[in-house]
């Protein structure tokens, strides 16, 4: 792998991602006034492989959003690698934060062949000049990642991306997203529109990328199953707060049940 | 010449010259996925600078260049009012299409038609008047095409760069452009800026052909271009090999063939625009009777 060009600094030791001292209302002023967090922190080391699960309205999408950019804070600060990237754009951020979306339509571009959507992922470090989009030269490089999808999309390459099924997208938008070196992979909700087989195979590709890439991933899940199978650090949200957060050891030693038990209790509590 | 001749050779060239509009209108319409009203001002924008420039003296050529990039501007502040300050994609090429009607008559210093006869134009100077006897009378037929190839194989070509590709996603699935590290407001902007470049490129091109520049020219041209691009891109979607910039220039020449046409069966022209309103209509309802559909299940959820 080449060196990460758009990562931040190099030789650092500290917590990959630190969220401090967050806070996020949503609609002030108003009677849809809804405060999610009041000085909420979160530190993500390097290599961790975090399952977020928690009831509606926990906050675990808008810690993403938050991450990503697509919402501003309110205020504290988010570092990456220990600078700060709280005023940054989405689209700044974009470079070292990889992300998949629910809804497989959003990592890829459906009006473009998978190739040429191979192709722009790649120019993600690079220029996207006058130069010709698709650098035939690197055809085999990108069929050796689509193999890995065990898709066969290797053998489409000139087909549009928007007629394939919503599970092969999620799986290109997989590769996509890990293709150049990011510092964080944020996966949301990443397996919740596909069919259970279709989502058994992302999230084992998911896992796959993680280890093989070194990778420090978010995942934010409604599938307890996956978030007690994968990664090594679970986390369950309620009310802006973590109720669980139980990393390595401590992780494995979670089962399906406890979790759902805990699960009941604050589902009952808000009423779901 | 033979009426019917003429006639014909007619619809040709106006259909290549505004062909080169309907290609820029490709690329907002259907690239971008942009519906620019900036057309209606930037048309005309291209037709009377070119006036301005050409009775001053500057090279014809040299003025097309300069009314495409006229045109750029006004279509990157149609995107910049869109992209930066968020006001609707209707409203902000309204804005600048009124805006550019003052412009225009800055240009034309108050006058609705500014005429510029027996001044050198790309068609009866330099390589225009290579054109003689009996060529003279496809010259501007030819010459056009040979500009609306030229304009479409550029075109394709950027669409294949990275640039192009970045474009292509902007309209299609702008979060994934994000995704990329990229603004997508910014492509907004330079595919706003390459499609009015272009219209008044075409604008500059039928000024030269008929020697004057008129104010009121723009009227009706987002109708045209429009529709240009829906016939073109409708009936030629079966022919998977015909690139949509080709198809987009048939569009026009077939749009131009049916107003032709009408006018030659005895429809008053007082009624064209009723027409191209008309016609453009039809279009739409056919195209959306036999898509609509099928377009429904492919629509992605957008925000």
């Amino acid at each position: 792998m080449t060196t990460p060009k758009n990562s931040l600094a190099e030789t650092y030791n500290g917590p990959m991602v630190s969220l401090q001292n967050i806070h996020k209302t949503f609609n002030p002023h108003s009677v849809n006034e809804l405060t999610i967090f009041e000085n909420f922190n979160l530190d993500i080391l390097k290599d961790q492989f975090i399952s977020v699960i928690g009831s509606n309205g926990s906050g675990k999408t808008t810690i993403l959003n938050l991450l990503c950019g697509s919402l501003p804070v309110d205020s504290g600060k988010i570092l990456v690698k220990g600078q700060n990237i709280t005023k940054m754009k989405e689209f700044q951020r974009a470079k070292f934060i990889g992300r998949v979306f629910q809804d497989p339509s959003k990592g890829t571009c459906p009006e473009l062949t998978i190739l040429e959507n191979m192709a722009m992922a790649e120019a993600k470090d690079k220029h996207f000049g006058l130069t010709f989009g698709v650098n035939r030269k690197r055809l085999d490089f990108y069929k050796s990642q689509l193999e890995l999808l065990k898709l066969g999309l290797e053998d489409k390459l000139n087909i549009q991306v928007g007629s394939l099924s919503g599970g092969q997208r999620q799986a290109l938008a997989l590769l996509i997203a890990t293709m150049t070196p990011i510092d964080l992979l944020v996966l949301d909700e990443h397996t919740a529109a596909l069919d259970p087989k279709s989502a058994d195979n992302v999230m084992r590709l998911t896992d796959q990328f993680v280890k093989e890439k070194h990778l420090t991933a978010l995942m934010v899940t409604h599938n307890l199953k996956f978030a007690i199978e994968y990664g090594n650090r679970l986390i369950m949200m309620h009310k802006g707060g973590m109720v669980i957060d139980a990393a390595y050891e401590k992780k494995d030693a979670l089962d399906v049940d406890d979790l759902l038990n805990q699960f009941n209790q604050i589902s009952i509590e808000v009423g779901n | 010449m033979d009426v019917f001749i003429s006639l014909i050779i007619s619809i040709f060239e106006e259909g290549f010259i505004y062909g080169i509009m309907a290609i820029g209108v490709y690329i907002t319409y259907k690239v971008l996925d942009f519906p620019d009203l900036t057309v209606d001002g930037s048309f005309p924008l291209g037709m009377c600078f070119t006036g301005l420039l050409i009775s001053v003296g500057v090279d014809p050529w040299i003025s097309c260049i300069l009314s495409f990039l006229v045109g750029a501007v006004a279509g990157g502040i149609t995107g910049i009012l869109h992209v930066k300050f968020k006001v609707t994609n209707l409203l902000s090429g309204i804005l600048v299409m009124t805006a550019l009607w003052s412009i225009n008559l800055v240009i034309t210093n108050g006058s609705a038609v500014l005429s510029f006869f027996n001044k050198p134009t790309i068609f009866n100077s330099g390589i225009g008047s290579l054109f003689t006897g009996v060529m003279s009378d496809y010259k501007v037929m030819i010459m056009a095409g040979v500009l609306v190839i030229l304009v479409k194989i550029i075109i394709d070509l950027y669409l294949k760069t990275k640039s192009g590709l970045l474009l292509r996603a902007s309209g299609s699935n702008p979060q994934f452009v994000t995704s990329l590290g990229r603004d997508s407001g910014k492509m907004k902007v330079l595919g706003l800026a390459i499609g009015n470049g272009l219209t008044a490129l075409s604008g500059s091109i039928l000024g030269q052909q008929s020697g004057s520049a008129n104010i009121n020219s723009g009227t009706g041209m987002v109708v045209m271009a429009l529709a240009s691009v829906i016939i073109g891109t409708t009936l030629f979607k079966k022919i998977t090999i015909m690139k949509a910039t080709t198809a987009v220039i048939l569009g026009s020449i077939l749009y131009k063939a049916c107003l032709s046409i009408a006018m030659l069966i005895g429809l008053p022209t007082n009624y064209l625009k009723l027409l191209m309103a008309g016609i453009f209509a039809v279009v739409l309802i056919s195209n959306n009777m036999l898509t609509g559909r099928r377009k429904k299940v492919h629509d992605n959820s957008k925000k």
